[in-house]
């Protein structure tokens, strides 16, 4: 474009070169310094802050879960009990349990990047609630704290599945500080279900209409549903055990004619869907990231979203194949062994669908999708397991044994904490305005897969060959497969240390961020990194499918 | 929720049928109708609820998505009740491993 | 934070129009609809109790007809009443709220108030009255007054662990309850409200219904169990 220059005239000065991929913009006001001082992050109601005080708060949860992992490793490397004593041992594994479970993975992605991302992901200000969704980290940290009390005054040795009547009538140990940590932290989920579900169905952009939302949305949406129906339960089981404990209220005490059984069943009926709240969110960041770095709509975007609801829904018919060896009628584990193959229909759908999604994509493997396809890979060895735990006649054999804890690992582990991993670098860079190094977080990836298969791979091995779960002594003949699997562990820690390292020198260090690195779709690419309070300047307006990569391929495959 | 306004004549009859609702089913538990007790008593709480839910709570004029909250916590807490009662109840039916 | 935000028709925005909302009626609708999310989760809670009472009243049907006869039904069906009052009382509160009756508001939320703590009054009267009969689940539990022996004294313990679970949970909610009115009532009183904002009122009405409808469940199961022999 020249403009005619006359004779005597000055070219007129040329305009400000359009920002690109490698200008990084000047800094403005965003919501990281918009106000300074501990009052502003601690009185702040906005979801981006909110977010990261949950981080905060996860993280630490993060490594006193690990470390307790650490000291179970450690005894686990000679077949005799020698590093704590059995009951101390009881302790660890419960609390590696209570804190892994209900103060990282059911918060980790929804209480960070989904408080962050869901707002601007469907082109809103804030959630429904932002007031209540401060709240709910209060409500996290209370719950925290009262848990942290019951270990530092000398923990609790019932395993994280509190069964009575050892944890009403028996266990010595500080049950009911930990009952009630968690019971409080679950309200912390159910504030965060409400507003995410009440956010999504009533605060959508214009043109926002639901199959065009992410997957990551439909994802949280689902989980959502499972806080809300789920967590009331273990809210009440707990209670329960609580007042046995305290007050004599026994109902699950065998010598008034209490059923334990009982208390399996309540127990179950959330913990089974728990496990979906912890796997959701994992797999709403795996349909982001394929997306992304296939740069393609993901294949079957709407059989994907249909498949979270499933999950969600049939995911509460089938807490009983936890109770197969429990007393429970052969007739109800028939049922719940039924229900159990049909759930797994649903995941193995969205593995597919991701993989198709692969095919004549433009597939880069960054670090996120490095992490996805670690997800996709370790979740469905995970999910196979899962299948022959729900045999019956199979489960006889490998529970309670280390089957089972290779199998939930490698979901939680190598599914969902891989996905949050995978998430957090992806978003880093609309969280924090940095770009973190890309190099480090390739081999850290690497170093946490190989980590992850060394530790839990021999695991299955030493489950089938019958030893025990929750033993800290065992026959010799495990001790190589022990030693493999401890030596994975440190390996995976050294993995999971480097992000710690190499994130916080980004916030500082990191060259700053585009709005839209990846050249991603979704309206969270279309605000500045980081973004402003308010998320965006103007209202946006939504006239695009959901993952408009390429349009002219997805024309031609869907 | 839309901004109907419900007139205080219809929480003052809702009010007085749940008075006769509690009298009833205080009558009908002195009256031995042998299994039949229990459902008639659930049937008329049910019942009772159902005029607090729909009237005094407004649900009758309230947008779907709260009915659908509704029906998802009744279904729940049915299926709830359900599948840890199939437990209980077939537990005779096929013997349990090792008995 | 942004300033407060014009509405979708670039008025002058409503003062208690929040900012992240586009009108004063999706603000309440969003409102309604979370507060009845939050009551499923509270179908679900209590809903674990009402589980353990159905397989025990089945396990142990002639322990709990037993137990079940202790209860004073003169007191409960009083209970019942008080609570049904009171229920009118919030709707009529409500609906004062919405036609912009201020004195009537305030007036309606504090009989509600009132006539709740009569309901925990009774209740007071009746677990101390538990009490004295040796009927509190636990080393001092004694079955003469139910004219049960053996075995069916230990399962009248689970009998009387429900009831003081059920009850004491559903009390707690009042308790929690009646504070929560009388804020209310005090905005009320303040002049915080009008036709188009008494959300808080609303909410809070439908909190107090289902504390309503908890007790309506509780009634019969809990005391009206055999009351025919």
């Amino acid at each position: 474009m020249t403009t005619h220059i006359g004779p005597g005239e000055t070219r007129p000065p040329r305009p400000p070169a359009p920002p690109s991929l490698t200008e990084p913009p000047a800094p403005r006001v965003n919501y990281l310094n918009v106000a300074y001082g501990v009052k502003s992050w601690l009185l702040t109601t906005d979801h981006k802050r909110i977010a990261l005080l949950y981080l905060a708060g996860i993280t630490m949860m993060f490594f006193l879960g690990g470390s307790f992992a650490v000291l179970i490793r450690l005894e686990l490397v000679t077949p005799a009990g020698d590093l704590v004593q059995s009951e101390t041992y009881n302790k660890l594994f419960t609390l590696h349990g209570i804190i892994m479970v209900f103060f990282f993975l059911i918060p980790s992605i929804p209480a960070f990047l989904g408080n962050f991302l869901i707002p601007i992901m469907i082109g809103a200000r804030d959630l429904a609630f932002p007031r209540l969704n401060l709240l709910s980290w209060y409500i996290y940290m209370l719950g925290g704290a009262f848990t942290i009390f019951a270990l530092v005054r000398g923990g609790v040795d019932t395993g994280w599945t509190f069964y009575t009547p050892y944890s009403t009538a028996y266990s010595n140990t500080h049950v009911i500080a930990a009952g009630l940590g968690i019971f409080i932290t679950g309200f912390s989920s159910i504030l965060t279900g409400l507003n995410f579900i009440v956010t999504i169905h009533r605060m959508r952009a214009p043109g926002l209409t639901w199959f065009r939302l992410p997957l990551f949305v439909w994802a949280h949406y689902a989980t959502s549903l499972i806080f809300i129906l789920g967590t009331p339960v273990i809210a009440i089981t707990l209670l329960t055990v609580v007042l046995e404990r305290a007050l004599h209220l026994g109902i699950y005490d065998p010598r008034l004619g209490g059923d334990p059984i009982l208390f399996q069943h309540l127990f179950w009926f959330y913990s089974h869907p728990a496990v979906y709240i912890m796997i959701l969110p994992a797999m709403g960041v795996v349909s982001e990231v394929v997306a992304c770095f296939s740069r393609k709509r993901i294949f079957g975007y709407e059989v994907v979203a249909m498949s979270s609801l499933a999950i969600a829904v049939l995911g509460f018919l089938v807490w009983g194949h936890h109770m197969f060896i429990s007393g429970q009628s052969t007739y109800a584990g028939l049922v719940f062994s039924l229900l159990s193959f049909l759930v797994a229909i649903p995941s193995a759908i969205k593995v597919f669908n991701w993989t198709a999604t692969l095919y004549k994509g433009s597939v880069s493997f960054d670090t996120p999708m490095l992490y996805a396809a670690g997800f996709i890979g370790l979740f469905t060895i995970g999910g196979l397991t899962g299948l022959f735990l729900a045999a019956v006649g199979l489960d006889v054999h490998v529970t309670d044994t280390y089957f089972v804890v290779a199998h939930f690992h490698y979901i939680m582990v190598g599914g969902a904490i891989m996905g949050y991993l995978g998430g957090i670098h992806f978003w880093w860079p609309k969280i924090t305005g940095r770009l973190y190094p890309e190099m480090w977080a390739r081999v850290a990836a690497v170093i946490v897969f190989a980590g992850f298969n060394l530790t839990f791979f021999p695991q299955f091995i030493l489950g089938y060959l019958g030893m025990p779960r929750r033993y800290h002594a065992y026959p010799e003949e495990f001790q190589v497969l022990n030693v493999m699997s401890s030596a994975g562990a440190s390996i995976l820690g050294l993995g999971y240390l480097l992000p710690m390292i190499y994130l916080v020198w980004s916030m500082r260090y990191g060259p700053r961020a585009p709005a839209n690195p990846w050249q991603a779709k979704g309206l969270e690419w279309q605000t500045a990194s980081p973004p402003i309070t308010v998320n965006f300047e103007r209202q946006p307006v939504v006239t695009e499918e959901a993952y408009e990569y390429a349009p002219e391929e997805n024309a031609k495959i869907v | 929720m839309s901004d109907h306004i419900v007139s205080p004549h219809v929480y003052v009859g809702v009010f007085l049928v749940l008075l006769v609702g509690t009298g009833l089913t205080v009558f009908a538990a002195t009256v031995d109708l042998g299994m039949w007790n229990t459902p008639v008593a659930l049937v008329i709480a049910v019942a009772k609820a159902m005029l607090v839910v729909l009237y005094f709570m407004h649900v009758k004029y309230s947008s779907r998505l709260v009915g659908l909250a509704l029906g998802g916590a009744i279904l729940w807490f049915v299926l709830l009740i359900a599948g840890v009662g199939m437990d209980y109840l077939s537990r005779n039916w096929v013997g349990t491993p090792g008995t | 934070m942004s300033s407060v935000a014009e509405s979708a028709h670039g008025s002058e925005a409503h003062p208690d129009l929040v900012h992240h909302f586009e009108s004063l009626p999706a603000q309440k609708e969003a409102a309604t609809f979370g507060m009845w999310v939050f009551l499923v989760t509270e179908v679900m809670f209590f809903g674990g109790l009402f589980l353990a009472y159905t397989i025990y009243r089945n396990l142990y049907f002639h322990a709990f007809v037993q137990s079940s006869r202790h209860l004073d039904l003169t007191l409960g069906g009083v209970n019942t009443a008080v609570l049904i009052c009171s229920s009118l009382t919030m709707a009529m509160g409500v609906h004062s709220a919405a036609v912009n009756k201020r004195r009537a508001t305030v007036g309606w939320l504090l009989l509600t108030v009132a006539l709740g703590s009569v309901f925990l009054g009774i209740k007071a009267v009746e677990y101390k009255d538990k009490f004295d009969h040796h009927l509190v689940p636990g080393e001092h539990f004694r079955g003469e007054e139910l004219h049960v022996v053996g075995d069916e004294v230990r399962r009248a313990q689970i009998f009387y662990s429900l009831y003081f679970a059920m009850t004491g949970l559903h009390a707690t909610h009042m308790v929690i309850g009646i504070p929560i009115i009388l804020i209310v009532a005090w905005m009320a009183h303040r002049g915080r409200f009008s036709p188009e904002y008494h959300t808080p009122v609303e909410m809070t009405g439908l909190y107090w219904h289902f504390v309503d409808i908890v007790w309506i469940f509780l009634f019969p199961l809990l005391y009206l169990i055999g009351r025919h022999h």
